[in-house]
């Protein structure tokens, strides 16, 4: 609730007017149910006790409209916030009145997932940190987010919310910080032992700080190369924040592709390759032949261009209907 | 629930005096309702089965794919046994209403015999597949496979347990309220598997081979 | 060799899983649970009631015997699950900056999870089933429920899981992957451990019961309504409690087959949730969120109905706005299920996919806030008396209503990007699963006590619950709607920022107060029993009811209904007793019984010697009771000998004997 970006400002600010609209409703009933309960005690005289008074087709109908104006009018803003706030929709407007200067290129970052820590890549500055973020003020940027192996989720509650890290898939956000300061991220979803020691640092800074604090992680001369990452990829908790230079290039891509170890085929190969041989086509126009890709277990011995397998004769698609009419018989 | 004309102006009439039989209320058993309601909370759980399959239906995960493995010549005639089996029970039927146990018993065995077939050959699919490296942990899509047919072939198997005792029953009994109401849930399962049945070999086996 | 011969007769089951022999606070939970286990079996030897509970209890098909051994379970699984609660309350009250607290993760993870798992499939679930056991059958004039060997299997395949969960906690360890254990970190590959597996079967083997249960009540009252109770003359809550159930039968599918996949994917390295080879962990997401939200309303319409009966006994008024009180009841039933996305509206669904949810979700408010209107017209130009059930309903419409309205913002997504996983989440479930589920059983348990037992339950002592749980819930849950709205997530067993202490100390003091009145309602009945001749109910109507349960003697005969009744309007004992209804004493005819069977408590002690055998991996003892449990149930359907006739002249000795009782009470 002591937001210091745009995106989280308009959260903070739709809460409390969503608060509003509802107690509108929400104190007169309160009120009310305080109020009869005491006006019709058995022990006071000075009531009307109609014990057939069971219906009136007035009030019914005030009891049922009344929630649903109050829901239509939410469920209007919540169409419009929804789509206004999503966090995959590029940025208008730096902070209220401000908007983005055209030709901003929105600074680019990775948010890595792990157990039990987060690491950053800012893939165009060629550095990479863990358990720490720093983000230049009023300066949009563009989180591609994901997880090696749990379901995370990127909470920044002072920038923006929260959105899930979830292996094989990549989330997106776009946000920006409009004060300079240190706040805490978290993931917000539990993920095991090391969980409740997973927060980065959020460091909002302003330009000059924030080339400083690029050039600083550049000089610290550790490169982030698969062994490093493996290395690190393995559970650990209570990490203290890391500085990298030189990334290794499409890291990121690699881990949502689950291939950042030597020999692991990428998942979106397999899957291309799949549907190859699923359509009957084992050879893939671009690629050359299809293989199947060497994956954890071993070969399955199904090759697409193996003979048939005896006794389970496969059925070419054109034979297709012939078998349908038998099934009908 | 009952004809008694209710009048709420003349002397009210507030409790019965003659009893209906507690567990045969008007309006037919409660058990063939029961049992028909616990046929609609099994198809969900095909549902999600179905559903399941569906979502992982190409994540073949460089493993064998549909048309690699799926043998439609076999399928089809385990199509053919399981839906002539719905057609033999339905002679039993008749029978059962008319009272004569005996050719219940036979249509009730034959049903019995073609069902067994079915999972016999289910079983050699299986192990087919399982030897050719295709089992259930080669890939989602394998496992959501095996796991969908094989849920179908264990309620299939129930029911060929169900149909023994149900023989030995009619032997012991002959047909009495119980043993037909028996006959008739065995009935609606029988004929849920074979609705089923029909939902897999399109979506799992027709659909996979031709897409 | 011998190694061998070891892992094949205990599977993975050793010393080593035995962790109260080396860590004091489990040896001492051990040595005191094993000393009052000792002591009630004493007990019961002692006194020679084995052959009594075995006889009157275990075996019976009774409903309102069943109903009052659900209720017993979830009170011993309440302390269960309450402890679990104090001590995550005291870990976070303390552990701060530099104090770990006196929970280490692996045994905090522990008891979140199984605080959630416990409350709702073993407190909230049998106390609602428990009560819609007792009291619906009474309310449409039934003898019993349709299937009643049924009702006693499902009954012990939930007290069967909630064993094994016990187990768990001195034999292995129980889950550490939170009340749903989501996918991929429920998976063996990271949850090698028993936790999950205890988590899985003991929740496999209730569930199965928990949905024969709702089949046999759905059943019931379809089929089973006193002539002249047409639907629209059921009282409110058997209607709530149809719904729950119709929508229990509609849920538990759902939770039954993601189980199962991840059952597979643990025991038969499938791939359904695993992250490799083209698993779909999301998917266990949605299956258990299809189950999760509507299992909500599972709890709630009952409730609901609940406090229908009560604002309309003490105020004696007709309730206001049947009609719309049923509608509301179905349209919330149906809704309930189109609403799970809004569990993760965080996981980028898209802004259409996302506010179709949230509105869907605020919709069910339409329907609830115009329940709530109708109580409220309930009261209004009525003559309230205030005893204990009816300020439960009080209490209950000042406290829901507020758990309502932040529910309602917490379907709006970009407030749920804010606000999901945060302590402001856990306060606002725990705010309308107490405000509005636990009070509503309270009130329920206080209500129809008098006809269960035969005497009312000690006023004093109730009081002391009352406000023990109302106080006790603000104090507590206020501060964490507070630290959750500043950002603090859920699930963390230590904080950096000292300035949310207080809060935190503050919940603390909150739940002791709680406990007080979950020790003052176990003091109502203790004292309740030991006045049980100054409390005494003779009239079997002691709060002046309205529907037919109140007709009947407190406790009722076996068969209930001497003659079965008539009835020709809403609120049918109301209309019995201001149109002049005599209590038949004569012509009494012998009564269709259903008898007693021990067979559903032999298939569940089966199946849970089946589930501990798989948890551990155990395979020639699991095969055992598989093939023992398939065999005692088809064994069990050559039993043709399930009815019994009450002779007459019992009957009539019953009646009366309940005719002098009246005439000295009068």
């Amino acid at each position: 609730m002591n937001p210091t970006g745009d995106i989280a400002v308009q959260q903070r600010n739709l809460i409390l007017f969503s608060t509003g609209v509802m107690l509108l409703i929400i104190v007169p009933v309160l009120a009310l149910t305080i109020w009869f309960a005491w006006k019709y005690r058995r022990s006071n005289p000075n009531k009307t006790y109609d014990p057939n008074f069971d219906h009136s087709t007035t009030l019914e109908l005030v009891i049922w409209t009344c929630p649903l104006l109050i829901i239509i009018a939410l469920s209007a803003v919540t169409w419009t916030s929804t789509h206004l706030l999503d966090p995959f929709r590029p940025l208008e407007r730096i902070a209220p009145g401000k908007p983005v200067p055209a030709g901003t290129r929105p600074l680019e970052v990775q948010a890595i997932g792990m157990d039990w820590k987060w690491l950053f890549i800012y893939p165009e500055l060629g550095i990479a940190t863990v358990n720490e973020l720093a983000l230049p003020v009023d300066q949009p940027v563009h989180f591609s987010i994901t997880s090696t192996d749990q379901f995370n989720t990127f909470f920044a509650p002072t920038l923006a919310g929260m959105i899930y890290a979830m292996p094989t898939m990549k989330s997106e956000l776009h946000a920006v910080l409009n004060k300079a300061g240190d706040s805490w991220g978290y993931s917000g979803n539990y993920t095991g032992a090391g969980y409740s020691d997973m927060r980065f640092k959020l460091r909002g800074v302003d330009k000059a700080g924030f080339e400083k604090w690029v050039a600083e992680a550049r000089a610290s001369g550790k490169a982030l190369d698969t062994a490093t990452y493996l290395t690190l990829a393995k559970p650990s908790a209570k990490v203290p924040v890391m500085r990298f230079s030189a990334p290794m290039p499409g890291l990121f891509d690699k881990i949502v592709n689950q291939c950042v170890a030597p020999g692991t085929p990428c998942m979106v190969d397999v899957m291309r390759s799949d549907r190859m041989r699923a359509a009957g086509k084992p050879h893939d126009p671009d690629h050359g032949p299809a293989k199947a890709p060497a994956a954890h277990t071993p070969p399955t011995g199904t090759h697409p261009d193996a003979p048939k397998h005896p006794g389970m004769s496969a059925l070419a698609p054109f034979r297709m209907p012939g078998a349908a009419r038998v099934a009908q018989a | 629930m009952t004809d008694h004309a209710i009048d709420p102006q003349a002397a009210p009439v507030w409790h019965l005096t003659e009893e209906e039989e507690h567990h045969e209320p008007s309006g037919g058993s409660p058990t063939v309702l029961g049992f028909w309601i616990y046929l609609m909370s099994d198809a969900l759980i095909f549902a999600s089965l179905f559903a399941m399959f569906g979502v992982v239906a190409s994540a073949y995960a460089g493993g064998p794919v549909p048309r690699e493995i799926f043998d439609l010549k076999l399928v089809a005639i385990n199509t053919g046994l399981l839906l002539a089996s719905s057609i033999t029970f339905g002679e039993a039927m008749p029978h059962m209403e008319a009272g004569r146990v005996g050719p219940v018993r036979f249509w009730l065995a034959l049903t019995g015999l073609l069902g067994a077939g079915f999972v016999a050959i289910e079983l050699y699919e299986f192990s087919h597949l399982i030897a050719e490296n295709a089992g259930p942990d080669r890939s989602a899509f394998l496992s959501a496979f095996f796991t969908l047919v094989g849920t179908h072939g264990a309620h299939v198997t129930i029911g060929l347990v169900w149909i023994v005792t149900m023989l030995i029953q009619l032997g012991q009994h002959g047909l009495n309220p119980a043993t037909r109401r028996r006959l008739i849930c065995l009935s609606m399962f029988w004929h849920f598997l074979d609705i089923i049945w029909i939902g897999v070999f399109t979506f799992v086996y027709l659909y996979g081979v031709i897409r | 060799m011998t190694d061998h011969l070891l892992k094949t007769v205990f599977g993975r089951l050793s010393l080593e899983s035995l962790p109260f022999l080396h860590e004091p606070i489990l040896l001492g939970t051990f040595i005191v649970v094993a000393l009052l286990g000792l002591g009630l079996l004493g007990v019961v030897t002692r006194y020679k009631l084995w052959g009594y509970l075995w006889n009157e209890w275990f075996t019976s098909v009774d409903h309102k015997k069943i109903g009052i051994m659900y209720i017993i379970l979830a009170i011993v699984m309440l302390l269960r699950g309450f402890s679990d609660a104090l001590m995550m309350r005291a870990q976070q009250a303390i552990a701060f900056g530099s104090n770990p607290g006196y929970l280490p993760p692996e045994h905090y993870d522990q008891i979140f999870t199984a605080h959630g798992t416990i409350m709702i499939f073993f407190v909230a679930i049998p106390l609602v089933v428990g009560i819609v056991n007792f009291v619906m059958p009474l309310q449409i004039g039934a003898r019993d429920v349709a299937f009643p060997f049924l009702n006693n299997l499902s009954f012990w395949l939930t007290a069967a899981g909630a064993l094994l969960t016990m187990v768990s906690l001195f034999v292995g360890e129980f889950a550490r992957t939170g009340w749903l254990s989501y996918a991929p970190l429920a998976g063996l590959q990271y949850s090698p451990d028993t936790g999950v597996d205890y988590y899985l079967w003991s929740l496999q083997i209730a569930g199965v019961g928990t949905t024969l249960s709702a089949i046999n009540m759905v059943a019931t009252v379809i089929k089973m309504r006193a002539p002249g109770m047409t639907m629209m003359k059921m009282p409110v809550f058997t209607w709530t409690a149809f719904c729950s159930n119709i929508l229990a039968i509609a849920i538990f599918p759902a939770l039954t087959a993601a189980f199962f996949l991840l059952m597979l994917d643990r025991y038969a390295g499938t791939h359904f949730f695993t992250n490799e080879l083209g698993g779909a962990p999301m998917m266990y997401w949605n299956m258990v969120w299809i189950w999760g939200h509507p299992e909500v309303y599972v709890l709630v319409l009952p409730a609901f109905g609940i406090y229908s009966e009560i604002t309309s006994t003490f105020t004696g008024k007709k309730l206001f706005g049947y009609s719309s009180m049923v509608y509301a009841t179905v349209v919330i039933t149906i809704l309930s299920y189109l609403v799970w996305l809004h569990h993760f509206f965080t996981m980028g669904a898209g802004p259409t996919v996302n506010s179709f949810f949230g509105i869907a979700t605020m919709v069910i408010s339409i329907p609830t806030g115009a329940k709530i209107f109708n109580w409220l017209f309930t009261m209004y130009r009525g003559n309230i008396r205030f005893e204990l059930p009816m300020m439960w309903v009080v209490a209950f419409m000042l406290t829901f209503t507020v758990g309502g309205m932040t529910g309602v913002l917490l379907a709006i997504p970009p407030a749920d990007f804010v606000l999901h996983n945060s302590l402001f989440l856990v306060a606002h479930f725990h705010n309308t699963i107490i405000g509005g589920v636990v009070f509503g059983l309270f009130a329920a348990m206080v209500y129809w006590f008098p006809k269960a037992f035969g005497f009312k339950l000690d006023e004093f002592w109730g009081k002391v619950a009352f406000w023990g749980w109302v106080a006790g819930y603000w104090i507590a849950w206020t501060p964490i709607y507070i630290v959750g709205l500043m950002g603090t997530t859920r699930r963390v067993n230590h904080f950096d920022d000292p300035s949310f202490q207080p809060y935190f100390i503050i919940a603390a003091i909150g739940a002791v107060i709680i406990l007080i009145g979950i020790l003052g309602f176990v003091m109502s009945i203790l004292v309740g029993w030991l006045k049980r001749d100054q409390l005494k109910d003779a009239s079997g109507d002691p709060w002046d009811g309205r529907t037919l349960e109140w007709s009947t003697s407190s406790p009722p005969p076996a068969y209930n209904f001497a003659f079965t009744p008539v009835i020709h309007d809403l609120d049918a004992w109301y209309d019995m007793k201001s149109r002049g209804y005599h209590r038949p004493t004569t012509g009494f005819r012998a009564i269709h019984m259903p008898r007693n069977t021990g067979a559903g408590f032999i298939l569940s002690a089966l199946a849970l010697v089946m589930g501990f055998a798989m948890v551990w991996y155990i395979w020639w003892l699991a095969a055992l009771s598989f093939a023992g449990l398939f065999a005692v149930a088809v064994g069990h359907t050559f039993n043709f000998k399930r009815d019994y006739y009450i002779p007459a002249e019992e009957v009539a000795a019953t009646e009366d004997k309940r005719t002098m009782q009246l005439a000295q009470g009068a």
